[in-house]
């Protein structure tokens, strides 16, 4: 549904209908979409259609949603291993757009859209700016990253799509962004909560009081962040403090968003499925109970995805929403079920930690991940023992040495890393799992 | 005439310096001369001791890293020149110094000059056939405690 002139600026955008669904005929548009999605998967993707004929699965078995449960699940992994183009379920021909970001071993994974797929993935983000109340006639700074990530180019296109006027001035440049924010009289600002911090300390420094400015609510996410940082974010800018849930795999930002009740994210459950499992064991959770959040796409044609593992855990809340949508809501993401790590928006494994030291020094040097927060930005510091092999009595040498990892770091994460040469056995050993990652980023 | 040196890798924080000096204090093991050499984040401490072996001994079974590097020590008069007569002549040959170090000692107002080469072996007979005074690690303690 698209917007009129004469509904323009009002507080519902006609997008946000399908957010209001009867919940019956959103079953049934669920499981139908379902259906065409198994069986698409199952027509033009290898890996699918393999997992599916092992299991003796027909996608016509299909009868009901709870039916999903007995799809096999989809990794990471799958996208690693079939790089660049192998779940691809579409032509070429049909594809008018790929986005990548890195994977743990430094190849990246890859995803793809027809223009159908970026049509829905625009109209879930017009429903996300809408739930967060903007509209027409609202200043949109997208700080988020233009380029492979998902985040610049979904916002850029969605808040095009509300009617907004869209400011791509992508991530990065602090002063720049605190001028346009004040001189273009912006409303509304995305970008990842923890740059946001910084931004307003940045504001402070200059003798900004964003407070002051016109600008009223953020869209803020590609990182977990807590209530804490949402009251310390509201209370120093002025504004409402949105979290919007998305990723690549599944299209990018917009898979889920909180509305003015602040309390939980709806999901765009009419083309994303839901499903929270058990990470231990597989199983179901019933709703309210903590698990690991898995995905189906339920509309997407390039590359459909079916019960994606996301690692991250959180719940289905149970019970209707006082906004008056019938989209399920989930909790706001607080930890993941793996060691990934989301440092400013990038993620951050630490296998691919150790790739890069491996490639500089030969072996694998005992080594440890300090994460802080400095002025509302993650820091990440890699500490490294200093081994005889490598040791050499001139500081140049050994400054050199520090130079290289930093650059295999930044390379191999691509985000830029403070590296620490430390003695030898100076980093606490432990039996069993090597703790390699202590972080002490705490609310700021 | 070389002399062994021991490098010692420290992090740049408090008591780093004092927690390794202590151990050789405790093993009775006398710094004839020490350098250290320092960075943002780390030092390098460099020590000439008699008994090298023995202090990489105990250092190490402190988890201390330590390299032991060849230096040379050159005896010079201690009076204003003394290096500079040292360094015409590393100059005139083209030899490149990656750093050095001195300190006087005994009652004859000498000074000894450390330093370190790349090309050790290369470098002596270069300073020797031009006069220079290169001593050996049995003539640098024997004037350094009298």
């Amino acid at each position: 549904m698209i917007e009129y002139s004469n509904d323009a600026p009002s507080s519902f955008h006609p997008a946000s209908a399908a957010d209001y669904l009867p919940i019956p005929q959103l079953r049934e548009l669920q499981l139908h979409r379902l259906k065409a999605t198994v069986r698409r998967a199952y027509d033009h993707v290898s890996l699918f259609r393999e997992r599916l004929d092992e299991r003796g699965i027909s996608p016509d078995e299909i009868e009901s949603l709870r039916d999903i449960v007995n799809l096999p699940f989809n990794e990471k992994n799958d996208l690693r291993v079939t790089y660049p183009f192998g779940l691809f379920a579409s032509d070429m021909q049909e594809i008018v757009r790929l986005h990548a970001s890195s994977g743990t071993t430094g190849k990246p994974i890859v995803v793809a859209y027809t223009a159908e797929d970026l049509q829905v993935w625009t109209t879930v983000m017009v429903r996300s700016f809408a739930a967060c109340g903007l509209h027409r006639g609202d200043i949109i700074q997208n700080a988020y990253g233009y380029g492979l990530f998902t985040g610049g180019l979904g916002a850029h296109y969605g808040a095009e799509a509300l009617g907004a006027t869209v400011i791509p001035i992508s991530g990065g440049n602090t002063d720049r962004q605190i001028a346009i924010l004040q001189d273009f009289g912006v409303t509304a600002i995305c970008c990842t909560p923890s740059y946001f911090v910084h931004l307003l300390e940045r504001a402070e420094e200059l003798g900004v009081r964003i407070m002051d400015l016109p600008l009223r609510a953020g869209v803020f996410g590609a990182e977990p962040w807590s209530e804490g940082m949402r009251q310390h974010i509201e209370a120093g800018g002025g504004l409402k403090a949105y979290d919007i849930y998305g990723l690549s795999e599944i299209t990018g930002p917009g898979v889920a968003i909180e509305c003015a009740c602040q309390d939980g994210l709806h999901v765009f459950e009419d083309h994303f499925y839901p499903e929270i499992v058990d990470p231990q064991y597989n199983k179901p959770c019933p709703d309210g109970v903590e698990g690991e959040l898995v995905l189906t796409t339920l509309s997407k044609h390039a590359m459909p995805i079916i019960r994606y593992r996301t690692h991250d855990i959180t719940a289905l809340l149970p019970g209707p929403c006082a906004c008056g949508r019938t989209l399920r809501r989930i909790r706001r993401i607080g930890r993941r079920s793996d060691d990934m790590m989301v440092i400013r928006g990038v993620n951050v494994f630490p296998a691919q930690v150790e790739a890069a030291l491996l490639l500089v020094e030969g072996t694998l040097p005992h080594y440890q991940i300090l994460l802080t927060r400095k002025k509302g930005l993650d820091q990440i510091e890699v500490q490294v023992e200093v081994t005889p092999e490598v040791f050499s009595d001139q500081v140049r040498a050994l400054e050199n040495l520090q130079a290289k990892l930093a650059d295999s770091l930044e390379h191999t994460l691509g985000l830029r890393v403070r590296v620490r040469l430390v003695e030898p056995r100076s980093i606490p050993r432990s039996e069993g799992k090597a703790k390699r990652v202590i972080d002490r980023r705490k609310d700021p | 005439m070389r002399i062994h040196q021991l490098s010692l890798f420290l992090e740049n924080r408090p008591s780093q310096l004092r927690t390794v000096c202590k151990l050789l204090a405790d093993a009775g093991i006398n710094l004839m001369a020490l350098s250290l050499a320092d960075s943002e984040q780390f030092g390098i401490l460099r020590l000439i001791v008699r008994d090298w072996q023995r202090a990489k001994f105990i250092l190490e079974g402190a988890n201390c890293l330590v390299k032991v590097t060849e230096v040379v020590a050159i005896e010079v008069p201690d009076r204003p020149g003394g290096l500079d007569e040292v360094l015409a002549v590393i100059e005139r040959h083209e030899i490149n110094i990656e750093y050095m170090y001195a300190f006087t000692f005994g009652l004859e107002r000498k000074a000894a000059l450390i330093f370190r080469f790349d090309n050790v072996d290369e470098v002596i007979s270069k300073l020797q056939s031009s006069g220079i005074n290169v001593v050996g690690r049995v003539e640098l303690f024997e004037r350094a405690e009298t």
